[in-house]
């Protein structure tokens, strides 16, 4: 127990703050995924056969490669292209980019195509007469999708997002991989320190199995006050 | 675009996809006999089995593959008895714990999605067996058995394709996998985006193979 002091003598505030990074990486990239859901999710629902494909491309690359290879681009090839777009503007220096930018966009890209394939398909289970009775009521279009497609979207989406957002947060102790100190790094650092591996890593899986556990009680929450009315 | 880079490391990732093809065969046999095995504990009335059986699934569908695999790697080797006995000449090896924690993980998963599947099963199918006289035993394996697999066909498609996403965490204890070796060449050669095309198209042809192949299944087994 000893080990987990908080201060000089354990590692209970290194720990503690890794958690927290963990939570934070996970948000962002979560909510880096909705922006991606944002933008491919109407891609997939449109006529347009060309913009249809793009959207697959996209969610079935990510889909189908593993997350381990898509860091490994971002944070191999990430301040190569960023370095790249600013020598066009004639900045020659080397350019860095923060461990947590990368890390959070590359699970980001990952979480949205999840996203992606969830919000199609709440869209798509809406009752087709919600669509006709809004363009009946003479609803423009922007005010239909704000009243009445989005918070049906919302409450059909909400249990698959929940499994989204699980993925997200056990995707998120890849990016230890780039050196960003979350809880499997800080994990590494203090078992390759103290050389007790077993408890460390054990007590990762404690975090990870908390942090689990409290987003779903969360998330039943959130399901049961969209729910009301069903 | 370094074409010649991307047609060099071909073969070499190639070469690679086959230690991913083994570690996924292998695990994917051994996890799924502990998931039936769990899932049967699942759905048994006794209440210190059953909440043994959803522990063992939350613990290792609620964290990370990669904290399990660290665990079975760098910590089993640190209990003393365990490595004077038997069993450290399989705990030793990198590519034993990878499979060990591989086929724990699809375990837990592959139990879900039978149990659910044994859940769906009409209880009539059951009963129509016992008032023909068939016991149990032969209920369960000739015909429980049979509908749950056909009925967790598409989840289990789809559990495959996650496992084959999850054996690239195995180059994270030195195998080299088909990720090991893309980040080898990549390390080497700084060409990121080529040889993330290289590998990445391996992978999505093996995930369509995988797919297809599912497909095929659930339409062979439809009834």
């Amino acid at each position: 127990m000893e080990l987990l002091a908080f201060g000089d003598t354990g590692w209970g505030d290194e720990l503690f703050r890794a958690t927290l990074m963990t939570i934070a990486v996970s948000i962002t990239a979560m909510l880096i995924g909705f922006s991606f859901a944002a933008i491919f999710t109407p891609l997939k629902l449109s006529k347009f056969k060309f913009l249809n494909l793009i959207a697959n491309i996209y969610t079935t690359v990510i889909r189908g490669v593993p997350e381990l290879l898509v860091i490994y681009l971002f944070f191999f090839g990430g301040s190569g292209a960023i370095m790249f777009v600013a020598s066009m503007f004639g900045y020659k220096d080397y350019i860095e980019i923060n461990a947590f930018v990368t890390g959070s966009f590359a699970i980001g890209i990952i979480s949205g195509a999840y996203s992606t394939e969830v919000f199609r398909g709440a869209i798509q289970s809406i009752d087709k007469g919600q669509f006709e009775a809004a363009k009946v009521l003479g609803f423009s279009k922007f005010k239909q999708f704000y009243k009445i497609v989005f918070p049906q979207m919302l409450r059909l989406a909400i249990p698959n997002l929940s499994n989204v957002w699980q993925i997200t947060l056990k995707d998120t102790s890849l990016i230890s991989v780039t050196g960003l100190v979350e809880i499997m790094r800080q994990s590494y650092i203090a078992a390759g320190s103290t050389r007790d591996p077993l408890f460390f890593y054990s007590f990762a899986a404690v975090l990870y199995l908390l942090l689990t556990f409290i987003s779903m009680k969360l998330i039943n929450k959130l399901e049961v006050k969209y729910g009301r009315g069903y | 675009m370094d074409f010649e880079l991307m047609i060099n490391s071909f073969p070499k990732l190639l070469n690679a996809a086959v230690v991913t093809l083994k570690l996924l065969s292998v695990s994917l046999i051994v996890g799924l006999f502990i998931g039936l095995l769990f899932a049967i504990l699942r759905l048994n009335k006794n209440i210190f089995i059953n909440k043994f059986a959803y522990g063992y699934s939350y613990v290792f569908r609620g964290t990370p593959l990669l904290v399990q695999i660290f665990i079975i790697y760098f910590g089993l080797g640190q209990i003393e008895s365990l490595r004077s006995s038997f069993l450290w000449v399989i705990l030793k090896e990198p590519y034993w714990c990878a499979i060990i924690a591989f086929a724990l993980n699809t375990g837990a998963y592959t139990s879900e999605i039978l149990r659910s599947a044994f859940q769906t099963i009409k209880p009539g199918i059951i009963e129509a067996g016992k008032s023909l006289g068939i016991s149990n035993k032969i209920i369960f394996y000739k015909v429980q058995i049979p509908i749950a697999i056909r009925q967790s066909l598409p989840a289990y498609g789809n559990e495959i394709i996650l496992m084959l996403k999850g054996t690239s965490l195995a180059s994270t204890v030195t195998l080299m996998d088909l990720t090991g070796v893309a980040k080898y060449i990549i390390s080497t050669t700084f060409k990121p985006i080529e040889v993330f095309i290289v590998a990445g198209g391996i992978y999505l042809f093996m995930t369509f193979i995988i797919h297809n192949l599912i497909k095929f299944l659930e339409k062979k087994y439809s009834y």
